[in-house]
């Protein structure tokens, strides 16, 4: 056989097009199969335009709207009103594989790789042999362009065909249009789910959805503040690779290896970096350009054995604990939860980059009780609905014991069943995904344990909840006992001997034997305040529109045989500010409030209240009471304080 | 009638609403203490010869939701008791629960709640359910035998009524108040009197004239009797001096009915003295008689084979006798009824079966 030569082989060996390369690679970038296609469309886009207003710092106004052709076509329309991409941009951005302005940043986005959008139009086109439309307005006083493109899939070039300026209301904003063959029977349910969850993570955008029978589904808009932008970072010496490091030093401004960490790393001080360049064995004015792959190794090496603070988490923009529980709470209205409860970990680092848990449980009402539980997973703000098996989230909740908290789990590891609804938001300047299809978050340990943690506070929220239910029910069969049947036995007795009735308080404190403890919420919408101009002409600025207050009344009652006195703690949410207190509380922080109750003499009450401003009707709902300096067990309706 | 006189019941019901009043002037929780109504709780009274409460009690206390309510139905009902007294009226188990319904907080919701109050009031008061003015709706069962009764009838007037010759085949129907104020026995010409628990073979008795050829009373017992027609066998023995014996089909509930007649029932062991015959007998259907006279049978379910079980530990299956028996039929695992005799004839019960036990428990001379 005769061999063959490389002249020979190099006739074959060819740039793999992009279309080709789509084609292989079509399962991992979420376009699988029709049903897939469609919803990893409706994701791209949205993404696309929550990320497009959030950068521009507009509320986000998104319409999705699916058309079905013949066949399984399907024509997909998604709009927003973000700052609208310039002329020159839009055939890179919608018609060129990866390309972006995100890839290079390091801090918290949704999308990150670029294959994005433009994946959408290259999967329509490659369909359905039809090419997108994309309107695009920057400025009120300029007229939209539309645009219709290809993508030359031997180039990942786009052309543009058609172009036009056109007349749109919207002040700015992006429109696409793009044919593809989806599954929209099978693909309706995963749809609907997806932009319901992108509303739950994302309460300060509106999503308005137009099936193609017309139904129109609107998730409102339940927050009118948009998240904190997150800040860029610079890369965290933990989690660089050694071929980014050689890269890095190639294209630094700095001369000397010192100065070259201090500048291009977050987290190296001095300190640091004079600790680092000794333990790699180098000289700090070393000129980086010049170093040798084996010193670029053994500096790789050292960052790791050397103690470097944790990167600083301003580039991460969690939801947060309120805008959750609201949110959760803005969706499950027809399920009626019986409560919602939230917990937020700590900003924490893997291999160098930081990360930040959020979770969120619905328990109760009318979801369905012998189910397993439903768990909305998000990965910065975005829902992950597919691979649920082989994500850390899955795998965390799994391996807690549920069954300590009241639902069940048989063997006491897997999915919990019950009526409960889980929400876990992980958000992170990078988040280890399992695939370039986004649906699955990778197993690192750190992630898990955070999420554990974060489950475990919910889970004991859950519990002490059931228990001070339970207890609740208990006390006021009691209550019931005191307040209605006894007096009518006295009575009874009485009336029979013909005896005046009996004195009840003494029994009654005896029967009941607790302190008593009952709250109740109300909220009161207080009117727009005056918008006062001043002198200077400038009016005053408002925080919120309208505005609610929130009064907590709690009713302490002594039901022992002896006088009581106690201190009692109400926890407020953070972000309230505290207004009328009575009595005069001993201690007033950010976390709660401290009362030093005066003695409580037996079968008297005492009343509490407190008002909160800055919160939204139903973001406190609940008091949460402690109790310091008496037995716990004495008090029905708070637990015991643990210090602060 | 001679009127009776209630003032001891009054005070009786007295006492309780006194403890509760008392309970309450002294800050302590109201309570009352009454014998516990079970199995574990029930003695036998060497001097009356019966099973009596023992002397385990159960408070019953306003610290619980539940003890509370019972302590406001028992207020209401003693009252309404005292009430009836009052107006000389009376009313049936059955009136009371519907009449409870006007009770607001102390309404019953079912009327076993109501009849069980009904018997914690007699046992509490040591008054019987008669002297509360309260009646059970069950009539007593028929009587068939060479016996003279002396009834007071409605009009207020005395009539004697013989329970052959002035009754049809359906026999004399026993009222539910037999004391002698009601009843009383003028004359008996029978050698034993035979309880049996179904209408079809008390039918079949009556049919083949048993009462006359056997010199025997035949009382039907309607499945688990009625007081009255207990209280009626209790007399018939003390009185008259007729021997007992039960005739029962072959199965633990049988067995019951025995007991109650024989021992005492444990709902109403604070009246057995009153109630029971202790000196009564089982005449059959035995186990021992299954496979003595190869009766049809039928397999013992899951529940039949639990009251067995139960039986073997209450006190009053304590003899050599009942436990031989009960451990044979949980052997041989079978049940059969007293009509299963039929296998041999439709007068092989009358001929044959009855006159062997008979004479075997020495009721019958040979």
């Amino acid at each position: 056989m005769a061999t063959v030569t490389a002249l020979e082989l190099a006739k074959k060996q060819k740039e793999i097009s992009v279309a080709e390369f789509f084609e292989r690679n079509k399962h991992i970038l979420g376009f699988g199969n029709q049903t897939r296609a469609l919803v990893t469309s409706v994701k791209e886009g949205v993404d696309n335009s929550l990320d497009a207003c959030e950068e521009a710092n507009i509320l986000p106004d998104i319409y999705v709207e699916i058309q079905n052709g013949e066949d399984s076509e399907c024509k997909l329309i998604i709009e927003d009103n973000g700052p609208g991409v310039v002329k020159k941009q839009i055939p890179h951005i919608f018609g060129r594989l990866l390309y972006g302005s995100r890839f290079h940043a390091i801090r918290q986005s949704r999308g990150q790789q670029g294959i994005g959008i433009s994946a959408v139009v290259l999967y329509g086109q490659l369909t359905t042999g039809k090419h997108a439309r994309i309107i695009s307005k920057i400025k009120p006083d300029r007229p939209a362009i539309m645009n219709e493109i290809a993508i030359d899939t031997n180039k990942n070039r786009a052309e543009v065909l058609n172009e036009d300026t056109i007349h749109w209301d919207k002040p700015t904003g992006t429109r696409i249009e793009v044919s593809i063959l989806g599954d929209f029977k099978r693909g309706k349910r995963f749809v609907y789910d997806y932009l319901q969850s992108t509303s739950i993570v994302n309460p300060h955008a509106q999503i308005i959805y137009r099936e193609p029978d017309g139904t129109e589904h609107v998730f409102e808009r339940i927050c009118e503040t948009l998240p904190r932008k997150p800040s860029e970072i610079k890369p965290h010496p933990y989690g660089v690779e050694l071929g980014t490091l050689i890269k890095m030093a190639k294209h630094t401004k700095a001369r000397q290896l010192n100065s070259f960490l201090k500048t291009e790393f977050s987290s190296m001080g001095d300190r640091t970096t004079n600790a680092v360049i000794e333990k790699a064995g180098l000289e700090k004015n070393l000129n980086p350009k010049t170093m040798t792959r084996d010193q670029f190794l053994a500096l790789h090496k050292a960052f790791k054995k050397v103690k470097i603070m944790a990167p600083s988490t301003d580039c991460l923009s969690p939801i947060g604990e309120t805008l959750i529980k609201r949110s959760l709470k803005h969706e499950t209205q027809e399920i009626s939860p019986e409560f919602i409860v939230t917990a937020s970990r700590p900003a924490s680092v893997y291999s160098g980059n930081p990360f930040q848990v959020e979770v969120g449980l619905v328990y109760g009402g009318k979801l369905p009780k012998d189910e397993p539980v439903k768990l909305l997973r998000f990965a910065n703000r975005v829902p992950l609905l597919y691979q649920q098996g082989g994500c850390v989230i899955t795998s965390a909740i799994s391996s807690i014991d549920w069954r300590r908290y009241g639902l069940n789990q048989p063997s006491g590891k897997g999915i919990p069943t019950g009526p409960a609804i889980f929400l876990a938001h992980v958000s992170s300047t990078l988040i280890p995904f399992t695939s370039e299809s986004k649906e699955a978050i990778a197993d690192v340990p750190e992630i898990e344990n955070e999420i554990k943690l974060a489950f475990r506070e919910c889970a004991r929220k859950v519990q002490q909840h059931i228990h001070k239910k339970v207890r609740r029910a208990k006390t006021r069969e009691k209550f019931d006992l005191i307040t209605r049947i006894l007096p009518e036995i006295a009575k009874k007795s009485a009336h029979m001997l013909n005896k005046p009735v009996p004195v009840l308080d003494p029994i009654i404190t005896k029967i009941m034997d607790v302190v008593w403890i009952e709250d109740a919420v109300e909220y009161e919408e207080v009117p727009r305040p005056m918008v006062q101009t001043t002198l200077t002409g400038e009016t005053e600025s408002m925080e919120k529109k309208g505005g609610t207050i929130t009064k907590s009344r709690i009713l302490v009652v002594n039901y022992k045989q002896t006088p009581q006195k106690f201190n009692l703690y109400a926890l407020i949410p953070e972000d309230a500010i505290v207004g009328t207190v009575t009595p005069k509380p001993s201690k007033v922080t950010d976390r709660f409030i401290k009362w030093n109750l005066d003695t409580i003499p037996s079968a008297s009450k005492v009343d509490v209240y407190f008002e909160l401003a800055g919160l939204e009707k139903g973001d406190f709902d609940e008091n949460e009471l402690y109790v310091e300096n008496i037995n716990p067990a004495y008090v029905i309706g708070a637990d015991k304080w643990e210090g602060d | 009638m001679v009127k009776k006189d209630y003032s001891d019941v009054i005070s009786k019901i007295d006492m309780i609403a006194l403890k509760i009043y008392n309970d309450f002037l002294k800050t302590e929780v109201p309570s009352i203490d009454l014998p516990t109504r079970t199995k574990a709780n029930i003695r036998f009274d060497e001097k009356l010869n019966v099973w009596k409460y023992g002397n385990n009690t159960t408070q019953r206390n306003a610290k619980s939701l539940d003890g509370a309510y019972m302590l406001l139905r028992t207020m209401y009902m003693a009252d309404f008791i005292k009430e009836m007294i009052r107006v000389n009226k009376s009313s049936t188990l059955r009136e009371m629960y519907y009449i409870s319904e006007g009770w607001d907080l102390a309404k019953f919701h079912s009327q076993q709640e109501s009849n069980l109050l009904a018997e914690d009031l007699e046992v509490i008061t040591k008054c019987m359910r008669e002297d509360f003015k309260l009646r059970p709706e069950e009539d007593g069962a028929r009587v068939i035998g060479n016996l003279t009764i002396e009834e007071v009838t409605r009009n207020n007037t005395k009539k004697k009524i013989h329970c052959q010759d002035d009754v049809g085949d359906a026999g004399y129907s026993i009222p539910y108040n037999v004391e002698p104020e009601k009843i009383t026995f003028k004359s008996v010409d029978a050698d034993f009197a035979i309880a049996i628990e179904t209408g079809g073979m008390f039918d079949r008795l009556v049919e083949n004239g048993f009462d006359t050829t056997h010199r025997a009373i035949l009382v039907h017992l309607k499945g688990q009797p009625a007081r009255s027609t207990r209280r009626f066998i209790k007399r018939l023995n003390t009185e008259l001096n007729i021997p007992i014996v039960v005739f029962t089909d072959c199965d633990p509930w049988s067995y019951r009915i025995f007991a109650s007649i024989a021992y005492g029932a444990i709902k109403t062991a604070h009246i057995s003295e009153y109630l029971a015959t202790p000196s009564s007998q089982f005449l059959g259907v035995t186990p021992s008689d299954i496979e003595n006279y190869d009766l049809p049978t039928d397999n013992l379910t899951k529940e039949d084979i639990n009251a067995l079980k139960s039986e073997l530990t209450d006190p009053r299956f304590q003899d050599s006798f009942w436990k031989g028996e009960i451990k044979l039929q949980l052997k041989i695992g079978k049940k059969s009824e007293q009509q299963a005799l039929a296998k041999y004839g439709l007068d092989y019960v009358t001929d044959t079966y009855l006159p062997e036990k008979l004479t075997e428990m020495g009721i019958l001379k040979k």
